[in-house]
């Protein structure tokens, strides 16, 4: 059994907005899903199944009710929550569930404000009496795998700063980012210390807003007008530190979404034209590009290093929208915006700057939760048909 | 570099359960455990009832030495309570220990640092730190 080539991703619709203090959360999940239901070429009527996580409010079951989707009709519900990368895991599970029929137009949705609001706190696990009391938050939790990283394979402040600096180059010709300048990597060193090593330019932006995407049958997305992009291999796995037994921060579970996601797809992460990858900070890039074998585990820095990920200068454009390093992370999530930006260069509809010439194969990879305590991962590959 | 030094803070007191009790209760006279697996003879922190290597329920107390080296820290420098070292130490019977790094020079830290264990109060049991040994 393959998901592959069994789903479609027929629409895609990132919310324009960074800022949105005149709106409810519930109503950017309902302008998202607008969005992607009219790029698809569908309606509400059409879906059967629905995907959200925990930026949606009060779960599926109020959301549900809240777009009004049909009750009579909707027949596969899925809340997986798993942090940013859950809609990664999301598009997986679609997929799962188009091939064995269970539904035909999966909608997913991702939305929030917290520019504008308050967060609710990351729900705790038997952990907590043993870790809450000593402040880890997705800073420092990172910032413990960057010192780790640096120590073991002499990875460099200046290496982490090309990855902020490709994202840059990117944003500047993408209207909505948050951050359009490009800057360097010394802009990068100097500024401000948030969590050593991590300066405030190795952290992605905070923004409100959101996105959402159709998966579908074959059947239905050749019946739509839009450009056929199919997923054709997925992967998702769970890393902790499982009692403290041999704990290595300097690898993500990415270790293990990325093979079998290849696997199944039939190819190699040399034949990856366009990547997506999640960029919280600078340090989630370069171990995940090390973890799924783009390059040698160590060697990120290096391969990070003088334009590598800049489209149109390296030989591996990531972020071609600059990213959550500088346009969007809505929710403190960016599982969404990774995929819809992959779908934008399958389509040819990135950027013209930052278009990957005949870009038939993109790779989308994210984490989820926090890389230096526990945390999710999540690899698709996607093609052009 | 940095001249930032631990802050006087108060922590949360551990809420307990059945399952964790023994580790607070031993905490209040100071001392620091871990638990170690009969069946596999694997130690684990925080500490569980069944094995999380071997799922084995043959798991026993056993006292730690509070000894261990610096695995990775960072130093917080944006907090509304003021600066502080997150990390892990790594303790000589093996287990890995989630952390704060506290009463020192929080500028002056380094992975592979020799650090002990220090227990620091709150409202009910105290909770362990890492101090350099």
């Amino acid at each position: 059994m393959t998901i592959k080539g069994k789903a479609y991703i027929a629409g895609i619709y990132e919310h324009p907005t960074r800022h949105a203090p005149d709106k409810s959360t519930a109503q950017l999940h309902a302008e998202v899903a607008k969005g992607a239901l009219e790029d698809a070429g569908l309606t509400i009527a059409d879906v059967d199944g629905y995907f959200c996580a925990g930026d949606a409010p009060g779960g599926a079951w109020p959301m549900v009710d809240y777009l009004g989707l049909d009750t009579g009709k909707l027949r596969h519900i899925d809340s997986t929550e798993t942090g940013g990368c859950s809609y990664i895991i999301h598009i997986g599970h679609a997929a799962e569930a188009i091939a064995a029929g269970k539904c035909s137009v999966a909608l997913v949705t991702l939305a929030g404000k917290p520019r504008t609001s308050v967060m609710p706190p990351r729900a705790a696990g038997a952990e907590v009496d043993f870790e809450a009391a000593y402040g880890a938050t997705t800073h420092n939790a990172y910032g413990m795998c960057a010192m780790r990283h640096m120590h073991d394979y002499g990875t460099t402040s200046e290496q982490l700063a090309w990855i902020k600096v490709a994202a840059s180059h990117h944003a500047q010709y993408n209207p909505h980012a948050m951050l359009k300048d490009v800057v360097t990597v010394e802009d990068v060193l100097n500024s401000p210390m948030i969590s050593d090593p991590l300066h405030r330019m190795d952290c992605c932006v905070v923004t409100d807003g959101g996105g959402a995407l159709i998966v579908t049958t074959p059947e239905i997305a050749r019946s739509l007008k839009k450009p056929l992009v199919r997923l054709i291999g997925h992967g998702e796995a769970m890393k902790g530190p499982r009692g403290g037994k041999n704990l290595d921060l300097t690898y993500s579970a990415g270790v293990w979404s990325g093979p079998p996601a290849f696997e199944e797809a039939g190819v190699t992460p040399k034949d990856i034209k366009y990547a997506s990858i999640y960029d919280s900070f600078t340090i989630t890039v370069l171990m995940q590009l090390e973890d799924l074998g783009f390059c040698k585990k160590g060697e990120g820095g290096k391969f990070v290093a003088d334009g590598n990920l800049i489209s149109g200068v390296g030989k591996l454009p990531f972020n071609t929208d600059g990213g959550g390093l500088c346009s969007n992370h809505p929710v403190n999530r960016g599982g969404m915006t990774k995929i819809l930006e992959a779908v934008r260069q399958l389509r040819g509809e990135a950027h013209p700057k930052v278009q990957v010439p005949n870009c038939d194969l993109a790779l989308v990879h994210g984490t989820g939760g926090l890389l230096g305590v526990r945390h999710a991962a999540s690899t698709a590959v996607l093609e052009r048909v | 570099m940095t001249e930032a030094k631990t802050q006087e803070k108060t922590y949360p007191a551990p809420q307990g359960n059945p399952e964790t009790m023994p580790f607070w209760e031993a905490a209040k006279e100071g001392r620091f455990l871990i638990k170690r697996c009969k069946a596999c003879g694997e130690a684990h922190y925080f500490p569980r009832a069944i094995c999380p290597f071997c799922f084995s329920d043959k798991t026993e107390w056993e006292q730690a030495s509070g000894e261990g080296e610096i695995y990775t820290y960072s130093l917080m420098r944006k907090s509304a309570t003021g600066p502080y070292a997150i990390g892990y130490v790594k303790l000589k019977e093996g287990p890995a220990v989630q952390t704060n790094f506290v009463d020192c020079d929080l500028g002056a830290l380094k992975i592979g640092q020799k650090v002990k264990v220090v227990f620091k109060p709150t409202d009910g049991a105290p909770l362990p730190f890492f101090t350099p040994a």
